[in-house]
């Protein structure tokens, strides 16, 4: 089953002309207009997830990943201008078009999304616990000891230490601040978590960790996710099919095998090569 | 601020002192218009004239028009922080100022008006105020909770049971009780238009961890109306019940905000708690006021001078918060809190002593010792 359906993508910063677009994209080599300076962060992208899925985004960096990401996970940004269209199971119309009530109660029950600065999705102030649970306190939780319950049993999962469960996030490493996140975006079972660059900044062992941990408790828990990275081998290791991004234009898309052993386009050639 | 009128000034209206008529001996750089050759003699002339050319009730009618507007905007949407120009007042923000204004407002000559200060109509502070509305608005001050029209207190709200004759303003330092988890009031803002209070339900998460129980002594986050969350100004949790279903009308004015909201009379008021973790108030087990023996009403320690006992030496008392109330039972032991009314067993704050007890050790002995 189909849980999202893009089309037609656009986040553009800047006041924007009408000869963005095709001055802009992979064949320009280029993702800044040349006649009016504003910046095509990404265009034309289609895209489709299914239920239980994996999506991976690939792309060097200022590709629009994570413009892409934002966009998907309706995390608004009032720079941008957007335009595209997201149909998503269960509700009528144009995901992009809701309005805040709608899109407040989709991010705090169906679509979570996992920032890739630990400042945008996590109160440092507030203790581990308290993160994970704001998110189960937003959607209506009442009962401490149900809140308490779920939160301990979601740092179990992704494997934070509970001892440290009420200690203040900013105590955290940043290992574990990137999965009380994970932890916080799973806490309401959503439908679709989307992941932008989860692990940056992490050592080898810990992305490791990281990413194993949510490898397991997305097959657990069957929720579908999209997960943006500038590392291949992340997008490797968690996805079933993949896009590669450039200059805010989708160049390839596949499944993630064909996608890294058999690259058609030239830049995935490239990026694929660079890496192995 | 207007400086004071001359003595010998008559012109009416506010203080025209710089384009008025200049008095004999107003110095051309402004200075004291006040013809004197000593400080008693200033001070005697101010007694006599000092007021004249304020308006009626200090502030002058558009103020007091803007104010009234706010507070019925305030009324029409119970909880909501609506803002006001908010006047300089003769005292410094944040010392009252909104509640004057407030107060001001609505005062007219036939009003018997009370003001209190952390339950004492005595301190300098509730004093002064009355002070200013006993000189400029020409009503009638009491101490009688049950006597007052109008009654502006700072941190409590009165023990005896307030009717729907009566206003209650209460002075607001602080107005948005979102900000202990985001001092951005923009954002806060946003939340209040959208009614999402996650951040502050995970205040009051973590409050338990810390606790075992919600311990937010004063300022406890409370919903109105089902709809806005209010910071129902620094009274005790004590009091936070009695603005649920109250007959009175509730008017909370902060002058240094700049904002007035209001808890019309019969409006449902819910402290924040969660089902498992039931809001509390404070509880003073086995103490009674050193005065009055009072067990059901709100206490405060005391440390005095306990003289017989040596010299130096201290002693802690609990002693009624609410002094005029105080007084009363000191007469009538037995005066119950809604002596005055028609009606019997109002339900008004905490229950009686023993339930209070009850609800101790209940719940005291559940939640300690949780958070774990």
């Amino acid at each position: 089953m189909t849980l999202l359906e893009a089309s037609g993508l656009a986040v553009r910063y800047g006041p924007g002309c009408p000869r963005c677009l095709e001055s802009t994209g992979d064949r320009e080599g280029t993702n800044q207009c040349p006649h009016c300076g504003s910046v095509v962060a990404c265009a034309d992208a289609d895209l489709s997830v299914e239920a239980g899925e994996v999506l991976g985004v690939v792309g060097e960096s200022g590709s629009g990943k994570s413009s892409l990401a934002e966009l998907l996970a309706l995390e608004r940004d009032d720079d941008a201008t957007t335009a595209g269209e997201v149909r998503y199971a269960g509700h009528d119309g144009n995901l992009l078009d809701v309005d805040y009530e709608t899109r407040h109660d989709l991010r705090t029950g169906e679509i979570a999304l996992v920032h890739q600065h630990i400042r945008d999705g996590l109160t440092l102030e507030f203790t581990g616990g308290g993160n994970v649970a704001e998110q189960l306190l937003s959607a209506g939780w009442r009962s401490y000891e149900d809140v308490r319950e779920r939160v301990r049993e979601l740092f179990e999962a992704t494997e934070i230490p509970v001892a440290r469960m009420d200690d203040p996030t900013s105590t955290y490493s940043g290992g574990m601040q990137r999965r009380v996140q994970i932890a916080r975006a799973l806490a309401t079972d959503p439908d679709l978590v989307v992941l932008d660059e989860p692990t940056a900044g992490l050592d080898v062992s810990v992305q490791a960790r990281v990413l194993d941990t949510f490898r397991r408790v997305q097959r657990e828990a069957g929720v579908a996710a999209i997960v943006v990275s500038h590392d291949l081998s992340v997008v490797r290791l968690l996805a079933d099919r993949t896009l590669v991004m450039r200059h805010g234009r989708v160049v390839e898309s596949g499944l993630t095998d064909r996608v890294m052993e058999d690259p058609h386009h030239e830049y995935t050639q490239t990026l694929i090569n660079s890496v192995i | 601020m207007t400086e004071q009128p001359a003595a010998d000034e008559g012109a009416p209206g506010e203080g025209t002192t710089d384009g008025g008529t200049p008095t004999a001996t107003d110095t051309a750089d402004g200075g004291t218009p006040v013809p004197t050759a000593s400080v008693d003699a200033a001070l005697a002339s101010l007694e006599d004239d000092g007021l004249r050319g304020y308006n009626y009730a200090y502030l002058d009618e558009h103020t007091k028009r803007e104010v009234r507007r706010a507070m019925l905007k305030a009324v029409a949407i119970p909880g909501h922080q609506v803002p006001y120009a908010s006047r300089p007042m003769p005292l410094a923000r944040g010392w009252g100022t909104g509640g004057i204004q407030a107060s001001l407002s609505l005062l007219g000559p036939g009003d018997t008006f009370k003001v209190i200060d952390q339950g004492a109509d005595g301190s300098v502070n509730a004093a002064n105020i009355r002070r200013l509305a006993d000189n400029t608005a020409d009503v009638t001050t009491t101490t009688d909770t049950t006597g007052a029209d109008l009654i502006q207190s700072r941190h409590r709200i009165p023990e005896e049971v307030l009717t729907d004759d009566q206003r209650l303003v209460l002075q607001v330092p602080i107005t948005d009780p979102l900000r202990n988890v985001d001092p951005s009031d923009a954002a806060n803002r946003r939340r209040h238009a959208h009614a999402n209070y996650g951040k502050m339900w995970v205040h009051l998460y973590e409050n338990v961890v810390e606790y075992g129980e919600i311990n937010i002594a004063a300022r406890y986050p409370t919903m109105v109306a089902g709809r806005y969350l209010m910071d129902p100004s620094p009274i005790p949790r004590w009091d936070v019940p009695k603005l649920d279903d109250a007959d009175h009308l509730t008017i909370l004015a902060a002058g240094r905000e700049a904002r007035i909201y209001a808890v019309p009379p019969h409006t449902a008021v819910e402290p924040l708690a969660f089902t498992d973790r039931e809001f509390t108030v404070e509880r003073f087990p086995d103490q009674a006021c050193h005065a009055c023996g009072s067990t059901d009403t709100y206490l405060v320690e005391v440390s005095e001078e306990a003289t017989d006992r040596g010299a130096d030496a201290f002693e802690t008392r609990y002693a009624c918060n609410d002094t005029s109330f105080c007084e009363k039972r000191r007469e009538h032991p037995e005066l119950s809190k809604d002596h005055h009314l028609d009606r019997e067993g109002v339900d008004w704050g905490p229950g009686t002593p023993d339930a209070a007890a009850d609800d101790d050790t209940g719940s005291a002995a559940d939640q300690g010792g949780t958070g774990q």
